[in-house]
């Protein structure tokens, strides 16, 4: 049975459709990564998911439960950190995780969770002294504080610097192997390629593409390119003639070779080791997933996103 | 259970981290015991028109009165639109929690501290100016429970209504400082003029801190029908309204 299961969910705003009928399934164990722009309509799906939001329409079931009429023994089993949260500015670290472990039946050891999000050093200050990265952790480790099942991660590494976001990504990859179910979601199509099993791509509150990344990737059946710069220039034509090989571009040292089949690579290299051609770099360019929105959207996802971020930070 | 405890808990110890509230609540009325008794300058000696009770025992009871108006007016309203506000609410609301246990733990953790105020004020009023203690306790007991509760609800219906925790706050000054000076929590009501006591009449403290005064200079019970029917008229609107009012975010 699937952990999640979203029929036909709709919520409108006022003239704005958030969320327009989208359905899909979450299976136990996955990590599964809601993509998309600012005000693509993710918050508002796994807002719903969560019991804190009522759908116009649609169907929602988690764990085999209501999300509204179940909500007091969904919340023992689930975990949720919200892309925005506060505590009291003179609650100390220490003292959220040990008032919200007196919420639920089971909870596990908050210093553990503290050393997981590296904050036990700061575990005596108050909330109000922490930086925004370290808010985030916060959230992040409160929402494991009852060992939930499935956990809701909304924006987890927004706001977080480079490092962080990476000690961050481990994280998660560990919740993994602990077979918790991990619906996130994130703006950053690079942290979705990372660490998703799954990625259902949200774009105007559409769910435009569902899919493993490499099965989205895949899919395009995009050029792939090969980059070589090599210490002495060459003839090409024998490059040319390869059944691999679409297009060969050269400009003195520095080759550009696109094709589409897998054996591309392998054809190319094997070629000019056969020519005895020196190479000092090569680079595969691969799709990913912002080609992916390119292609089904028609608009790159950088402008989309940088548009909509101008317009105003945070989704409704 | 264990989390309303650990909610209350919590609660109390933002309560002694806020160095405003914890003023306000606990040391300003014994301050102002202080400096009225000084300025009245008799000590407690009796007066036959307070039924043989002096000036220090008829302010206490005013005091009692400013306190409970200082946390329904001032501390609750800002406090609950302010976690409103700042999504801790929210945050809140995704465990398993429900809103009624944070609710009722936030009302008793007000309640603990109001009666904190007022125990100081009665312990330093007895040992400084020899303060006489109330002729009908019980009496005095149960309004100032019931007065504060229709002030908490006064304070939640505030919150409710506040889009924000700054509105709160200036909504709840504005009802609580001509409060504080018509009530007689202040000033004493008898030196008013005739309009403004006419005025006072329409004030929920007037009302409060005549019970309680009354109750201190042993009144009977029936001579307050009025004054008790405004207390929980109000407790009941309010109340009524700031549940149907109550937002998360």
């Amino acid at each position: 049975m699937p952990v999640i299961e979203v029929n036909n969910l709709r919520k409108v705003y006022g003239d704005i459709t958030a969320v327009k009928d989208i359905s899909f399934k979450v299976e136990s164990g996955e990590i599964f990564g809601i993509v998309g722009p600012n005000g693509a309509g993710k918050t508002t799906t796994i807002e719903m998911m969560e019991g804190i939001r009522t759908p116009d329409s649609g169907t929602i079931s988690i764990l085999g439960l209501h999300p509204l009429k179940d909500s007091k023994k969904l919340r023992q089993r689930v975990g949720m950190q919200l892309q925005q949260a506060a505590l009291p500015d003179r609650l100390k670290v220490w003292e959220a995780f040990d008032m919200f472990s007196q919420f639920y039946e089971r909870f596990v050891d908050a210093q553990e969770l503290l050393e997981s999000v590296q904050l036990s050093e700061k575990r005596n200050a108050y909330f109000s002294q922490l930086s925004g990265g370290q808010k985030q952790r916060l959230f992040v480790a409160l929402a494991l504080i009852n060992d939930p099942e499935l956990v809701f991660l909304d924006e987890l590494t927004t706001g977080l610097d480079p490092h962080a976001r990476r000690s961050m990504w481990d994280m998660i990859s560990g919740l993994r192997e602990r077979g918790k179910t991990v619906v996130l979601s994130t703006h950053y199509m690079e942290e979705a390629e990372f660490l998703c099993d799954r990625v259902a791509i949200f774009h105007k509150g559409e769910l435009l593409a569902l899919d493993s990344v490499n099965n989205l990737i895949n899919e395009l059946d995009e050029d792939k390119r090969v980059e070589i710069t090599l210490i002495e220039a060459i003839d090409t034509a024998k490059l040319n003639e390869l059944e691999t090989v679409s297009e060969v571009t050269r400009k003195g040292v520095e080759l550009i070779v696109r094709g589409s089949s897998n054996r591309l690579v392998v054809d190319v290299v094997e070629t000019l080791a056969n020519m005895g051609a020196e190479i000092r770099t090569l680079r595969i360019k691969e799709a990913n997933l912002e080609d992916v929105f390119l292609t089904k959207t028609g608009s790159s996802y950088r402008t989309v996103n940088n548009h909509s971020s101008n317009a105003g930070d945070t989704e409704s | 259970m264990k989390g309303f405890l650990k909610l209350t808990q919590i609660q109390l110890k933002l309560f002694l981290r806020e160095p405003a509230a914890f003023f306000f609540t606990l040391m300003f009325p014994t301050m102002l015991l202080l400096l009225f008794g000084a300025i009245f300058g008799n000590g407690n000696k009796p007066i036959p028109q307070l039924n043989g009770y002096g000036n220090v025992d008829l302010l206490t009871g005013g005091f009692i009165g400013m306190i409970i108006a200082t946390v329904g007016l001032m501390s609750i309203p800002v406090n609950a639109a302010a976690q409103r506000e700042h999504k801790i609410l929210r945050r809140l609301q995704c465990s398993p929690i429900r809103p009624i246990v944070y609710l009722a733990s936030d009302v008793f953790a007000n309640f603990i501290t109001t009666s904190a105020g007022m125990i100081l004020l009665i312990i330093l009023g007895k040992l400084i100016y020899n303060l006489r203690l109330p002729g009908d306790p019980f009496g005095v007991i149960v309004w100032f429970v019931l007065s504060a509760f229709s002030f908490f609800a006064l304070g939640y219906l505030l919150a409710a209504i506040a889009p924000t925790a700054r509105m709160a706050q200036v909504v709840g000054n504005i009802l609580f400082f001509p409060m504080l000076f018509l009530s007689g929590a202040a000033i004493p009501h008898q030196i008013l003029p005739e309009f403004l006591k006419k005025v006072s009449e329409f004030i929920p403290l007037t009302h409060v801190i005549r019970i309680i005064q009354g109750f201190w200079f042993e009144g009977k019970w029936s001579d307050y029908y009025i004054e008790m029917s405004v207390v929980i008229g109000t407790m009941f609107v309010c109340l009524l309204l700031a549940v149907r009012l109550f937002r998360w975010e």
